[in-house]
């Protein structure tokens, strides 16, 4: 374990340039925003789901759930991008502050109760990000083209 | 019927997460194709790799789930909860994808892991 974080040192880190930080950003705020129009739409629809494809099909062309919806899917083909750029490893949890911003937006916007265990919980991410931010971004290959 | 989405939900983005991650490192995306002009090609050659193909298709099963959780459950513990995935990943991206997890990252993703846990309470 020493040798292969002595390995990873020794490549220079390949320290987390700018426009993978941008892009990270960018996928955070896209799966936020995304998640946070997509609860509001099934929040305010009226119809009952139940399992049938159909209602969900339908349900998906209501305003704030098509907004959330093309948020998400910018939200995938960024993440796929950052995933050719970055660890699996890394991606997961530095992307996780988007649970973070979610607990708040739903406390914020549809005042749902965020106990003392979730801000703590809120704390551990915090603390795993920075952990995480501070390790070589690609492990496996060489840097990101462009 | 929460813990069953949760379950799908977990279940296909780890799937989706392995595929997308090990297809998107065998032919990574430049800064260039994101620009406007070129964006259509990239996505019509992202949508010809078998792989990502599949992980799109496992995407949209957790993404069906996802609507239905939050049918039924508060948004911040839909999001939170459908997290448990980090740990199970970070493991699998070492086993599976040969990612060099250091003792730092291994700690980070286990704290992030509990703070998903304390979210999810």
């Amino acid at each position: 374990m020493v040798e292969e974080e002595a390995q990873i040192a020794s490549v220079g880190v390949r320290r987390v340039d700018l426009k993978t930080k941008l892009l990270t950003a960018f996928v955070i705020a896209t799966n936020v925003l995304g998640n946070f129009s997509m609860s509001w739409g099934m929040k305010h629809q009226t119809t009952d789901l139940g399992l049938s494809p159909l209602a969900y099909i339908r349900l998906i062309f209501t305003p704030w759930v098509l907004l959330g919806t093309t948020l998400l899917i910018l939200w995938l083909l960024s993440r796929m991008t950052l995933l050719g750029w970055a660890d699996l490893s890394y991606v997961l949890p530095v992307t996780s502050i988007g649970y973070v911003m979610s607990a708040v937006l739903g406390k914020v916007f549809f005042g749902e109760l965020v106990t003392w265990q979730r801000w703590l919980g809120t704390g551990f991410i915090v603390i795993g990000i920075i952990c995480v931010g501070l390790t070589a971004a690609n492990t496996t290959q060489q840097e990101p083209a462009g | 019927m929460k813990w069953l989405m949760v379950g799908i939900i977990v279940g296909s983005t780890v799937l989706a997460d392995l595929l997308q991650s090990f297809e998107m490192k065998r032919h990574t995306v430049a800064v260039e194709d994101l620009r406007p002009g070129r964006l259509v090609g990239m996505l019509r050659g992202l949508a010809q790799r078998g792989p990502l193909v599949l992980a799109v298709f496992f995407m949209a099963i957790s993404f069906f789930a996802f609507m239905k959780l939050l049918s039924v459950a508060d948004l911040s513990f839909s999001v939170p909860v459908t997290a448990a995935s980090v740990a199970l990943e970070t493991v699998l991206a070492r086993v599976v994808l040969k990612e060099k997890v250091t003792a730092l990252r291994w700690a980070g993703a286990l704290s992030v892991a509990c703070g998903v846990a304390l979210l999810a309470m």
